[in-house]
């Protein structure tokens, strides 16, 4: 209960003060990233994505499992995000270069992977037998 | 003020990840999906360079032209290289997850109040996920492209199993020692690596052929997870709903994989499964009957109903173009014409129905096994091309089998069998397969390019003769 309360204050004491709201956009860096309380959040929005998943995913037609590979495969490259973040921001050069790395791989898959999901989906023809020329 | 306009951002790419699955239930919506997602990713990296301290932009466009100019050609891959592009794919996910967790440990080496038990668990998951996933899908793209220095059929040794399980607890017990003491026990994190990269290699290398399609999946998941844990390090909800997305993807993938095989994920993890059974052959002895294009032109003439039983044989033979002229110059002759699709065949989940749709073919033809079984005692001619374990009817009967309990595409059921095979040997499993000496099975020699090719010609002159 306490925990809530904590971080409740952390937030949103300086409506005036855009400096300090600034600082409190990153809450990564702050003290609250990282405590049970936020982590407990996370577990449960990764239960509930999960279902979300397994639910949506079971409906997806057995026709198009390899382009529901490449998109899924996409989506996960997500992981660019973070990559961002750690290649953008002021680090040692060698933290960066980690970064910048995560980052082209992320970006790859994005490119490749949406790209080549569209190929694949462009190929499945209407049934009908329209035939083309 | 950019606080919500990041975190609206994300709110937004989270719902339209879900809806990009969604899409993909129908064929009709699928690309829906695609646009769904680009826009998703497209929202969730403008957010992210709202993010403040964001100062090095040189490093993030030289990255993000680097990822274009690779990620650009490796989408023109032909679809028979398809899996190969999706376990490389996978590996960039996993190696990327791995290198953000890494550099957010050593950053955090500098203010040890950021590495709370759970973030550095987080990144421990993060890393050991990330760096496995790397090496395992190098490895399984490398057999799928069948490169020369990495063996293709499985290979075990001694005591493989104990010493890989062993390798990934020790593994385990480093990230667990790390976070009780993640700065004065810096010095395990290059060995969780370590141990991370060489376990993926080690937990591949007894895989064969066969089980690609399962192996593929599981990967695909562990880069899904690699993200979650990402999201659990970076607390990003967006990075870890979008990995849990791809993590269930994967683990549903994999499941129907492993059901279409009759197998158990431990199976396939543990089973080195695809060396050439040494039985001793009651049935050397018994013969094939042989049949010409000729005539089985003419038998495919009076069937009414013909369903094609395509396998990766097909797509090795680059076979697709001429089944497509042989499934018109069927129809043309109201024959009605169906492919029965088993979940493993390709290399990877529906790799088959890609290919076959490349080819043009309609894909209300292409059918799922447990719809087309019901079909067979009504069919006048089953075509088997390159397909061999998902047709043989020892799956059924055979306990001694290893394919036993494997469901399977019922082409005995039909009036007739033609099956087009190479020569006799021994399919992707390794297991003779009782089909091709059954009464009714008549076998096609030779490569399925050039046997389809000339009952394709046989259709045509005779169709122009009896006009």
């Amino acid at each position: 209960m306490d925990l809530g309360a904590g971080s409740v204050q952390n937030r949103p004491v300086m409506p005036c003060a855009p400096l300090l709201a600034a600082a409190t956009a990153q809450p990564t860096a702050t003290a609250e990233g990282g405590s049970p309380a936020e982590f407990t959040a996370l577990l449960f929005v990764f239960l509930l994505a999960t279902f979300i998943g397994l639910g949506v995913v079971t409906r997806v037609s057995r026709l198009l499992h390899t382009p529901l590979m490449s998109l899924t495969n996409a989506i996960s490259a997500i992981a660019v995000v973070g990559s961002i973040v750690i290649a953008g921001q002021d680090h040692a050069p060698l933290v960066n270069l980690l970064g910048a790395i995560a980052l082209a791989a992320s970006m790859t898959n994005i490119v490749s992977g949406f790209l080549i999901t569209d190929r694949m989906l462009r190929l499945f023809k209407k049934p009908g037998g329209d035939k083309r020329p | 003020m950019s606080f919500w306009l990041v975190e609206g951002a994300y709110l937004v790419a989270s719902a339209l990840f879900v809806m990009a699955l969604f899409w993909m239930n129908d064929p009709k919506t699928a690309r829906q999906g695609v646009l769904s997602g680009v826009v998703a990713m497209a929202l969730a990296i403008l957010g992210t360079f709202l993010t403040p301290g964001i100062v090095h932009w040189g490093w993030i466009a030289g990255a993000v032209a680097i990822g274009c100019a690779v990620g650009v050609p490796l989408s023109w891959v032909p679809l028979t290289a398809v899996p190969q592009r999706t376990a490389i794919s996978h590996a960039f996910g996993g190696l990327a997850a791995g290198l953000v967790g890494t550099a957010k440990f050593y950053l955090w080496q500098g203010e040890p109040e950021n590495l709370t038990a759970f973030r550095t668990f987080a990144i421990a998951a993060e890393v050991i996920l990330g760096f496995l996933t790397f090496t395992g899908s190098l490895m399984a793209a490398g057999k799928l492209q069948e490169v020369k220095f990495i063996p293709q059929r499985p290979v075990t040794y001694p005591l493989q199993n104990v010493s890989n399980i062993g390798l990934l607890l020790l593994a385990v017990g480093c990230g667990i020692a790390l976070v009780f003491q993640p700065v004065a026990l810096a010095f395990l994190f290059p060995v969780i690596v370590g141990l991370a990269l060489l376990f993926g290699v080690l937990l591949i290398i007894p895989i064969g052929g066969a089980d690609m399609p399962t192996v593929i999946s599981l990967l695909n998941s562990y880069a899904g997870l690699s993200a979650v844990a990402m999201g659990f390090v970076l607390d990003n909800k967006l990075l870890v709903i979008a990995g849990a997305l791809d993590g269930s993807s994967g683990l549903i993938l994999s499941i129907i994989m492993c059901r279409a095989m009759n197998r158990s994920f431990t199976n396939v993890l543990f089973g080195a499964f695809g060396q050439v059974q040494q039985k001793a052959g009651v049935a050397e002895t018994r013969t094939a009957k042989r049949e010409t294009a000729e005539g089985a032109a003419q038998v495919l003439e009076m069937a009414s109903q013909v369903v094609i039983v395509p396998g990766y044989g097909m797509a090795v033979a680059q076979a697709q173009q001429r089944v497509r002229e042989l499934y018109d110059e069927l129809t043309k002759r109201r024959i009605e014409v169906k492919f029965a699709i088993h979940p493993v065949a390709g290399r990877m989940p529906g790799h088959m129905n890609v290919l076959l749709a490349e080819a043009d073919i309609p894909y209300d033809k292409l059918i799922e096994m447990d719809d087309i079984n019901p079909e067979m005692p009504q069919t006048d001619v089953v075509l088997v091309i390159g397909a061999n374990d998902v047709v043989n009817p020892a799956a059924r009967h055979d306990k001694t089998s290893p394919i036993f309990g494997m469901p399977i595409i019922d082409a005995d059921k039909a009036r007739l069998c033609l099956a087009i095979k190479r020569s006799m040997n021994p399919g992707f499993a390794g297991i003779e397969n009782e089909l091709y000496f059954a009464d009714r099975t008549y076998m096609l020699f030779g490569d399925a390019k050039a046997v389809v090719g000339d009952l394709v010609k046989q259709l045509q002159s005779g169709g122009s003769a009896a006009l």
